[in-house]
């Protein structure tokens, strides 16, 4: 069901855990769904992120989006950051079911919601960053039989 | 590897597969033909239908051969509510239904049916005083399972059959979980109708019966040649239908010492996983449950996850997740008895069968704990829990 890179990335996460005292850090996603997660940022003075951790509750997919997006915002300034998009994720995780692609847009709300919480935190703008929804199903109606 | 998966489908049993071998091969003869090669068959096929009848306390001539539990089940509610709809538009069932009962009721109440679905208790049992107060007079039939698939609890049939009975409704009960596992007498029971499958009693898949009460009058479910009695045509599925045969003769032969195997094995799993696992719940009913339906909660973890690191290790089980079944929601079982969202997602169902030993659940509870632990470690719901639990909020 799952390729290689996301059972690696699910079975092997990077960068789980927390940062003490992040710059900023984002919760997303709801219990009701099955999965939620959080992402911490540390950021420098020059708007660099230079350690990304998170914690997921969620299936194998949720666990890989995140442990995938944590590495490709490591390294970034923050407008690179908001680059990374749920379809970078998912190409760097060579694909996931359809199923499953819920995780990638759950994975890049992650991101928006730690960038959000750090420029409310320092009272910056983050120009082309949106308040992030919390509920990224928020909306969508579900199919009855 | 370790199976743990019984409810899914079992190991179809050596004894199973010999039996059946003949009519792939040379055994070959059409049961409607007139010739040996052809009476051979059909000797065969009625010998597997008088081992099921056995089983249950039925007539032979009372059991349908069907492909499998949802086609009886199908059969069962489609066919009596045309046969009685004029009678009556209302059905009882109840929230803890397999999907081939409540699509189906879905599908009738799109036709013009009305259904009720009863709650059941935190246990997954059905209150008789609720099922009482749901009866109207154009009630037609009831269906409550015999026993849940995924929580095990094992429903007071005999009482419902009772009550429908004395009221003078037809009572259908799924007994997909529990047909060769408990004993079954539908005479005691009063079921007018029961559904089973082969492959959940080491069976082959693809094969199934409803026992229609003799009597009834119940429409054909498929229309063709004379066979079942006119009321399922279409050639049988001798191979099939043997196995079936064989199983159902091997479980009344096994019944007892399977059971009381599978019990021992349960109640050593779950009180494993209470004393070293915390922050799980027992879902189901403590006793009134299946002989190897064990079935738990794991609070701040996804049952998803859990299944992919049990599957790394060779542990074969399954979960009410919603990412197990294809949408947003976990399963309607585990939320019917109460469980909060994220709980249900956190489920694990661990179904034994006497071939499992006790060094295997060792091994079970060994892995869940590690896999358990790291899955909390990871969990933004636990890091909450265990903040809360340090501010003492």
């Amino acid at each position: 069901m799952y390729s290689e890179k996301v059972m690696d990335h699910f079975q092997n996460p990077r960068n789980m855990g927390e940062i003490e005292d992040a710059s900023g850090v984002g919760t997303v996603g709801n219990a009701r769904c099955g999965d939620i997660m959080r992402m911490y940022l540390d950021i420098d003075d020059n708007g660099v992120i230079k350690e990304a951790k998170f914690k997921t509750f969620g299936c194998g997919a949720a666990v890989a989006t995140s442990s995938m997006a944590t590495e490709l915002v490591k390294g970034r300034t923050v407008q690179e950051a908001l680059e990374v998009t749920n379809k970078a994720v998912m190409d760097a995780l060579d694909g996931l079911p359809p199923v499953k692609v819920h995780c990638s847009l759950l994975a890049e709300e992650a991101i928006h919601a730690a960038l959000w919480d750090y420029a409310e935190k320092e009272g910056i703008v983050i120009e082309g960053l949106k308040k992030p929804k919390a509920d990224i199903h928020e909306g969508e109606e579900e199919e009855q039989y | 590897m370790i199976y743990l998966d019984n409810a899914a489908t079992t190991k179809t049993a050596p004894e199973v597969v010999e039996a059946m071998l003949p009519y792939f091969g040379e055994a070959y003869g059409n049961p409607s033909a007139i010739y040996s090669l052809g009476s051979a068959g059909k000797k065969a096929v009625n010998e597997a239908r008088r081992s099921i009848a056995k089983l249950i306390n039925a007539g032979q001539e009372e059991i349908y051969f069907t492909a499998g539990g949802t086609e009886a089940d199908n059969w069962a509610l489609k066919a009596v509510a045309e046969s009685y709809g004029e009678k009556g538009r209302h059905i009882i069932t109840t929230k803890i239904e397999h999907h081939a009962v409540l699509h189906t009721c879905g599908y009738l109440e799109k036709k013009g049916f009305e259904v009720t679905y009863l709650d059941v208790d935190q246990d997954g049992l059905v209150d008789l005083e609720e099922l009482k107060a749901a009866i109207r007079p154009d009630t037609i039939l009831i269906s409550v399972m015999y026993a849940n698939n995924e929580i095990g609890t094992i429903e007071p049939i005999g009482e419902i059959g009772a009550i429908a009975r004395e009221r003078g409704i037809l009572f259908h009960t799924d007994a997909v979980q529990a047909f060769g596992q408990v004993p079954l007498d539908v005479e005691a029971l009063k079921v007018d109708m029961l559904s089973a499958s082969a492959h959940k009693v080491n069976g082959p898949k693809g094969v199934g019966m409803l026992y229609i009460r003799a009597g009834l009058k119940l429409r054909s479910f498929i229309h063709g040649g004379a066979q079942e009695r006119n009321r399922r045509a279409g050639t049988e599925n001798v191979p099939g239908i043997v196995g079936f045969g064989a199983a159902a003769a091997r479980a009344m032969k096994l019944m007892e010492e399977k059971g009381r195997k599978e019990r021992e094995l349960r109640e050593y799993l779950i009180r494993s996983i209470e004393k070293q696992i915390p922050y799980c719940r027992l879902n189901g009913h403590r006793e009134r449950r299946l002989p190897g339906n064990v079935n738990f909660s794991f609070q701040f973890i996804e049952g998803e996850s859990l299944l992919i690191m049990l599957d790394m290790k060779g542990i074969c089980a399954s979960s009410g997740s919603a990412c197990t079944s294809g949408s947003l929601d976990p399963s309607h079982v585990l939320l019917a008895i109460g469980l909060k969202h994220e709980e249900a997602h956190g489920s694990l169902r661990m179904t034994l069968s006497e071939d499992n030993t006790v060094e295997e659940l060792d091994e079970v509870v060994e892995a869940l704990k590690a896999i358990v632990g790291r899955l909390r470690e990871m969990s933004p719901l636990y890091e909450d829990f265990v903040k809360s639990r340090k501010t003492g909020k």
